[in-house]
């Protein structure tokens, strides 16, 4: 059985079928979140794609925030649910403050469509598990508001806990921590790429990973990392089916791997 | 102060000719309501009214064609039920006088084109020409006609995905914005822009009309430009490409629930021309209710409303049991629809203010504000023949396989290759491009398979092994010499450019930017340039199916070089099959397949050089025809590892950009004869090279031999120093008789021409990199 993905569809969002296509290729259902609907359907894990949510005329993600389907994101995330925000889904997890931090205007102040690089912090998180080993992933970034900002405070307690989940990085590996990095696209501090909430559960990420799950297209190396939401997402919908299945199966460990 | 009162036909662009003319239609005389509709559809932009005698010489047939000019796009099959969708349009007085809006209008414009055709657009590509980058106007055009183009694509989701940037002083008070864009539709859902069905209701949905370019049509693309620009700029349109994407979706929806019978965007000449276009191509009328239609602002006159350009504003033709079907898609997409009129009879174009009842008579009460037929503002509007006369100087081509002598060739004294080589790849004209295309999102709807910045853009066409292959060309250069060559040599490298890849060109589009047609010299540029479109593609067995002319591109003292603009889109069955030109492996074996030919003039060498009257080479269509044959046959075969056309530069800059490209230089041999410079910067077209393994030569010999092309072997790829060797007779030799010292050999290392290459258009725009 294949595991539900949502991919929310506000206006103006331009990645949500791009997305679908590549959550297809990572295994998954992929299931239309429409922007006026608080029903999420039953999805397991729920991804915002990148675009200009309601035209981001005043600011990335500030209006979509409000919308109804991102009450009930909320509700699911905080109840444990996967989240990814991809690009203008980082804005409006971030302006939602279901992320720390900001994404401020690129550091040229011009819009940036370019390959990058950029590795995983952790493997052991619901969102790189499939990364295999720390190793640069090639994918396109293309945005005019992405560098990464957070207080020093907030940096700080970001690096402590391991949530960092990705960082610009030269061709070699080499973190990009200097804003003013040539592998570091939009000057975010400390090359931050990708974050995670204190839970771990919502994640954002300003490259598209969806945009790099062909090799026919220059990468596949995004696709591990939906494919590891996909994977984390199907384990925690198993896991559901094994509490509400506990006083039939009465708590047999060999149900949940059954179920895989 | 009291002036003489300008009769208003005159202060509306329309001539007194023109005048009597309407008045012979009407059978009376026009009222003021009407002029101004006149004024709009019978300007040059809307009504073709001095360039139509000569498009309708074009070849538009095709066994794949199943759209072509008079519709909003040119429409072809591609097989699997699916057809390709696409056009070329220009934005070029606009974004003289706002270079955003101007340009982000321009994409909005063509994208419109194509998914009111049910087509999903896929891919822009943007041809630009600016004057000297050297120039802080120029600089202050190329910023916000980039941002333009891309603030708008990225945001719509459309990836800009190939095009051109091209600075000559001629453009330098009259830049040009040519964009194209492409779509996919299924072939049983392409739309027609007309309105059949007596009884049909108009919808109009979209963006509210407002007073943003009233007139476009005609102050601003049919006039050349005085000193006022500032004046015209409430002519130009505003962009506002969130509202363009839920029209895209909004569009795409009605299309595929068959919800309407026939689809027009509203552009230039806004409702005006939506209602007498669909009209005329159904051989019905429209009777529009003024009062129905949705305004930004109290208090607009009729003219305003019916002519103002609002952009992201459509029309639909639906049955009156779909209305309701209509105005759900349009609320769940949050935009305004409204019923403003229904098709008739009677062949004309009605204006009431007071409503229309249930059958869409006009209520009781209501008042008739103009009645016009439908034909005399579009298929029967004014046609001119116009004057046309060479220039008084102009030099004949030469004929082809005549030599010319060395005294008429450009100066080669002291040319060293190599620093001509490195000059040429920095040149604004010649360096990378990624200044521009990193300002563009170009893997959105991820298709791109090879985007911009070396030669075709290739997408694939997602649940098939199809791709489309597409490209922009125009060479100004030449035609600036010779107009009927310029026009040929665009079509002749448009669809080398896609043969190189392996695909077969399906189509062309063209954007012809001229000047004032009431000047002869200008008019015979336009007519010459129409012949050798049309040759060229007669020749190449490929039809036109649209475009777009843009005339009066002068400013004061000064017209553009003329300059056509050549979009084609081709097609390959098997994407995996396709070849880039980036060299890949080390020790494979480069080939010139082609024909060399004398003749600098309007080269990239000759920019550099400084001029010179040299003749631009011939072009012999039959040999170009055979050349594509060969390169879509080798590649098809599975023969070629790599390949690129010879164009602007040369062999040596062909040669320099497959090196750095592919992280790879290598070891070649170059035949001279008579003069270095021919040789290794003349841009004799119908030239290809080819990079292959050593046991694909033989085999590849074979196969040119059939197609009657020749094909030289020229040296081996490998290493990180690009070493180019003159040999044969007079390598330097000619040359030194007349008092040259000439280099040998380029010897350079791969490093340093990427570096000259990447950094020579931030440099060139002072630093904006």
């Amino acid at each position: 059985m294949s595991v539900r993905v949502g991919v929310v569809v506000f206006p103006g969002s331009n990645c949500d079928r791009d997305t679908a296509w590549a959550l297809g290729l990572a295994g998954a259902e992929p299931v239309e979140l429409w922007h006026e609907s608080a029903d999420l359907g039953g999805v397991a894990a729920i991804v915002l794609p990148g675009g200009f949510a309601y035209g981001d005329y005043l600011r990335a993600g500030v209006i979509a925030r409000f919308s109804p389907v991102m009450r009930a994101v909320a509700g699911f995330a905080a109840a444990g649910g996967l989240v990814l925000g991809i690009c203008n889904g980082f804005q409006v997890l971030a302006e939602a403050g279901l992320v720390p931090g900001a994404l401020l205007r690129n550091r040229g102040l011009r819009f940036v469509c370019r390959e990058v690089a950029i590795a995983p912090e952790r493997l052991d998180t619901p969102f790189t598990r499939l990364v295999g080993e720390r190793r640069p992933l090639r994918m396109p970034v293309a945005h005019g508001e992405g560098a990464y900002y957070a207080d020093p405070a907030t940096l700080a307690a970001l690096e402590r806990d391991g949530r960092v989940l990705f960082r610009y990085v030269a061709p070699d590996g080499t973190p990009a921590l200097d804003p003013d990095d040539r592998a570091n696209p939009n000057g975010s501090l400390r090359g931050i790429a990708g974050v995670t909430n204190a839970a771990g559960n919502v994640a954002g990420l300003m490259p598209h990973p969806e945009r790099a799950a062909e090799a026919l297209l220059g990468s596949a190396d995004g696709l591990p990392i939906l494919r590891s939401l996909v994977a984390a997402a199907g384990e925690r919908a198993a896991g559901a089916f094994v509490v509400t299945g506990r006083r039939v199966l009465a708590g047999d460990g060999g149900v949940e791997g059954g179920r895989r | 102060m009291s002036e003489p009162a300008v009769p208003l036909h005159q202060a509306l662009g329309l001539t007194d000719e023109e005048l009597v003319a309407i008045e012979a239609r009407l059978g009376r005389a026009p009222n003021d309501l009407e002029l101004a509709m006149f004024s709009v559809m019978w300007s040059e932009h809307c009504s073709y009214k001095s360039s139509r005698p000569l498009l309708r010489t074009l070849p538009t047939g095709g066994p794949d064609v199943v759209a072509g000019p008079g519709e909003n796009a040119g429409v072809q099959r591609i097989g699997g039920g699916l057809a390709v969708a696409f056009k070329i349009e220009s934005h070029n007085h606009p974004s003289a006088v706002e270079p955003y809006q101007g340009a982000a209008t321009g994409v909005g414009g063509i994208l419109r084109d194509i998914f009111a055709m049910g087509a999903r657009p896929i891919a822009v590509l943007d041809a630009l020409r600016f004057g000297d980058p050297g120039d802080p106007r120029t600089r202050h055009l190329v910023n916000g006609v980039v941002a333009g183009v891309g603030g708008y694509g990225n945001c719509v989701g459309v990836p800009t995905v190939g095009g051109e940037l091209v600075f000559d002083p001629s453009y330098g008070g009259n830049p040009l914005v040519n964009v194209m864009a492409i779509g996919i539709v299924r072939e049983d859902q392409i739309m027609r822009a007309a309105a059949p069905g007596p009884g049909n209701l108009v919808v109009l949905y979209g963006s509210a009309t407002g007073r943003d370019g009233i007139g476009g049509a005609s102050v601003l693309a049919s006039a050349t430009f005085g000193a006022q620009d500032p004046s015209k700029r409430p002519a130009v349109q505003v962009g506002d490409p969130f509202a363009e994407k839920l029209l895209i979706e909004a569009t795409l929806e009605i299309v595929e629930r068959g919800l309407a019978v026939g689809i027009q965007d509203l552009g230039a000449a806004g409702i005006t021309c939506g209602v007498s276009e669909t009209a005329d191509r159904a051989g019905t009328g429209i009777i529009v209710d003024l009062d129905a239609i949705p305004r930004r602002e109290p208090g607009m006159a009729p003219f305003e409303v019916l002519i103002s350009e609002s952009q992201e504003r459509m029309v639909a033709i639906v049955r009156p049991e779909r209305r309701a079907d209509v105005a759900e898609v349009c609320a769940r997409w949050g935009l305004p629809c409204a019923v403003i009129g229904r098709v008739t009879a009677d062949g004309d174009v009605t204006v009431v203010e007071g409503g229309l009842d249930g059958e869409g008579r006009p209520l009781p009460g209501a008042r008739e504000l103009a009645r016009v037929p439908a034909a005399a503002l579009t298929s029967d509007a004014i046609v001119f023949e116009r004057l046309a006369a060479p220039p008084p100087r102009r030099r004949p081509a030469p004929a082809p396989g005549v030599r010319p002598e060395p005294a008429e060739l450009l100066p080669e004294r002291g040319m060293d290759p190599g620093a001509v080589l490195v000059g040429l790849l920095g040149s604004p004209n010649l360096a990378s491009r990624r200044w521009v295309y990193e300002q563009y999102d170009h893997h959105v709807q991820t298709n791109t398979v090879a985007g911009p910045g070396r030669g075709a853009a290739v997408l694939r066409v997602k649940g098939t092994r199809q791709a489309l292959v597409a490209t922009t060309d125009g060479d100004q250069a030449v035609s600036a010499l010779d107009p009927y060559l310029g026009a040929a040599l665009s079509v002749a490298e448009a669809t080398r450019n896609v043969s190189v890849t392996g695909a077969r060109p399906l189509g062309v589009t063209n954007c012809l930017n001229y000047g004032d047609p009431t000047r002869p010299e200008a008019f015979w540029q336009l007519r010459e340039a129409v012949r050798g479109l049309g040759d060229a593609c007669r020749a190449l067995g490929i039809p036109v199916t649209g475009g777009n002319v843009s005339l009066y591109n002068e400013a004061p003292g000064s017209a553009i070089a003329p300059t056509p603009e050549i979009g084609v889109v081709g097609l390959a069955d098997d994407v995996d099959r396709l070849v880039g030109p980036a060299f890949g492996a080390a020790d494979d074996v480069v080939l010139l397949a082609g024909w060399a030919a004398p003749g600098l003039g309007g080269s990239a060498y000759a920019d550099l050089a400084g001029g010179g009257d040299d003749d631009p080479p011939p072009l012999d269509l039959a040999r170009e025809a055979a050349l594509q044959g060969l390169l879509r046959a080798a590649i098809g075969a599975g023969l070629v590892a790599a390949a690129q056309d010879v164009s602007r530069g040369g062999l040596a800059v062909a040669l320099a950009e497959m090196a750095i490209w592919g992280g790879r230089a290598g070891h070649f041999r170059v035949a001279v004869a008579g003069a270095p410079a021919v040789a290794l910067f003349g841009e004799a077209p119908s030239r290809a090279l080819l990079a292959a393994r050593p046991d694909a030569v033989t085999p590849l010999l074979a196969l040119a031999a059939e197609h009657g092309v020749p094909l030289a072997d020229i040296g081996t790829t490998g290493g990180d120093r690009l070493l180019v060797e003159l040999v044969g007779e007079g390598a330097t030799g000619a040359a030194e008789e007349r008092g040259a010292r000439v280099a040998d050999a380029i010897d350079l290392d791969l490093g340093d021409l990427r570096h000259a290459w990447e950094q020579g258009l931030p440099q060139a725009l002072g630093g904006e990199g």
